[in-house]
């Protein structure tokens, strides 16, 4: 229903627009909430499309390298859990599809996007799953970077966005606690599931800190993005907290983090530079596993066909069969 | 909805909205929306994205097109009648009265 109403049928004029658009700063700035029939600027409209689509795609994406370990996983408990969080991630990207759509963008477009790879989606999803123990870490540091990036988008002023992030952030920390979990586990086994444990910290580590984007400095839609109620803390503030959560934890699991730089300074964990020319070309497409992801999508898009195609012809059969009853 | 897609085009399954009863004695509320190529898929693909963890327990799935809405353009006109008086707190219950 929502996708009805959005051609806007007569253009138009300076003055209509301005009255427009200062009502709809006043709205926002008082905390309403936006709704997808509602006037909004083109600008605040493209801002959303691209933010939720991409967090669709990391979504959709960032089912691959946990996949990588569904049929290898431990014990039967250890696959139920993988099978069931991996499902949520799918689950996490319909949401977002269809939170994107209610603004007037197609699904189909979106996936078009992403198979052609001129959409972006998270740099973390191109890095290699080598362990069993990188399944650990991911629920712990990749899942948990995610979290302190969704909470604050539960109260986005775009309400289907608001909406599907109530949703998705209470799925959320059942993913945390089951790979810290597994990260327990290891780091209290074997000499060598400890090792694995490290290992798969040190990989981890800081691709997990570059999750919540360049430092600000350099981050060229911070502004609007936080004047328009979408993001409410700055990628800044969001890795630092991050930091202050995780590092306790590292070290409750016998861990160290592969910080030479840490330090507490009495109220924060003072961290080093992740290396962001790694981000750049991570992100730009040039990751260690952009190509496989990329070409995995495809795959399963492509083999996929034969299944969409049925299914309409199903319908179709169907349909016509009750026309003739 | 178009009848067979052309090869190596892709046509949009219908939208339909999604209610979930989460228990008996509550209303259907609506929690998202899915496309689906008829009304079993579209129950079938509702149970799995919006009911995972037995949030639900009656699920009512209504194609996005059947929906009426009220214009948006009219909400001030529609929605917007100043009337107080249909409030309780409109009225002003005397000092030492009880029970209204
Ligand atoms: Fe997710
Ligand atoms: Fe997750």
């Amino acid at each position: 229903m929502y996708t009805q109403g959005l051609d806007q049928a007569e253009p138009l004029g300076d003055e209509d627009l301005s009255r427009l658009s200062e009502r709809f700063e006043a709205k926002v700035a008082a905390e309403d909430k936006v709704e997808p029939t509602d006037w909004m600027p083109d600008a605040y409209r493209t801002l959303l499309v691209r933010q939720i689509a991409q967090h669709a795609h990391s979504e959709i994406v960032g089912m691959l390298p946990e996949g990588n370990w569904l049929s290898r996983a431990p014990s039967l408990r250890r696959k139920g859990i993988l099978l069931a969080k991996v499902q949520d991630e799918a689950g996490h990207g319909l949401y977002l599809y269809c939170a994107a759509e209610t603004l007037g963008i197609s699904r189909d477009e979106m996936v078009e996007q992403l198979l052609a790879g001129t959409a972006k989606y998270s740099s973390i999803f191109n890095y290699p799953t080598l362990t069993w123990a990188d399944c650990g870490a991911i629920g712990w540091l990749v899942d948990g970077a995610a979290i302190m990036n969704q909470v604050p988008l539960c109260r986005c002023s775009y309400g289907p966005y608001a909406r599907a992030m109530v949703r998705i952030c209470r799925e959320e920390s059942f993913h945390q606690r089951q790979g810290f979990e597994i990260m327990t586990v290891l780091s209290q086994g074997t000499p060598e599931q400890k090792a694995m444990a490290q290992d798969a910290l040190d990989r981890w580590w800081w691709p997990s800190l570059m999750m919540f984007g360049p430092p600000d400095a350099q981050s060229t839609h911070n502004d609007r993005s936080m004047r328009w109620k979408v993001k409410r803390f700055t990628n800044d503030e969001l890795r630092q907290k991050f930091v202050d959560m995780t590092v306790p934890q590292a070290h409750f699991l016998g861990l160290t983090v592969p910080d030479p730089d840490l330090s507490y300074n009495g109220e924060h964990w003072v961290f080093g530079e992740p290396d962001w020319s790694e981000f750049k070309r991570v992100l730009s497409g040039d990751g260690p596993c952009n190509r496989e992801r990329l070409a995995a999508r495809n795959k399963a898009h492509d083999d996929g066909a034969w299944v969409r195609e049925a299914a309409v012809a199903h319908a179709e059969k169907k349909r016509s069969r009750e026309r003739v009853a | 909805m178009n009848a067979s897609p052309e090869p190596g085009q892709r046509s949009t399954w219908p939208l339909w909205e999604v209610f979930v009863r989460s228990r008996s004695g509550l209303a259907h509320q609506h929690v998202g929306s899915l496309h689906a190529v008829d009304a079993e898929m579209a129950i079938a693909n509702a149970r799995d994205v919006y009911t995972r963890r037995g949030e639900g327990a009656s699920l009512w799935v209504v194609p996005a097109t059947s929906i009426v809405a009220s214009d948006p353009d009219d909400k001030e006109s529609f929605f917007g009648l100043d009337e107080e008086f249909r409030h309780p707190s409109h009225y002003v219950v005397p000092d030492g009265v009880v029970g209204i």
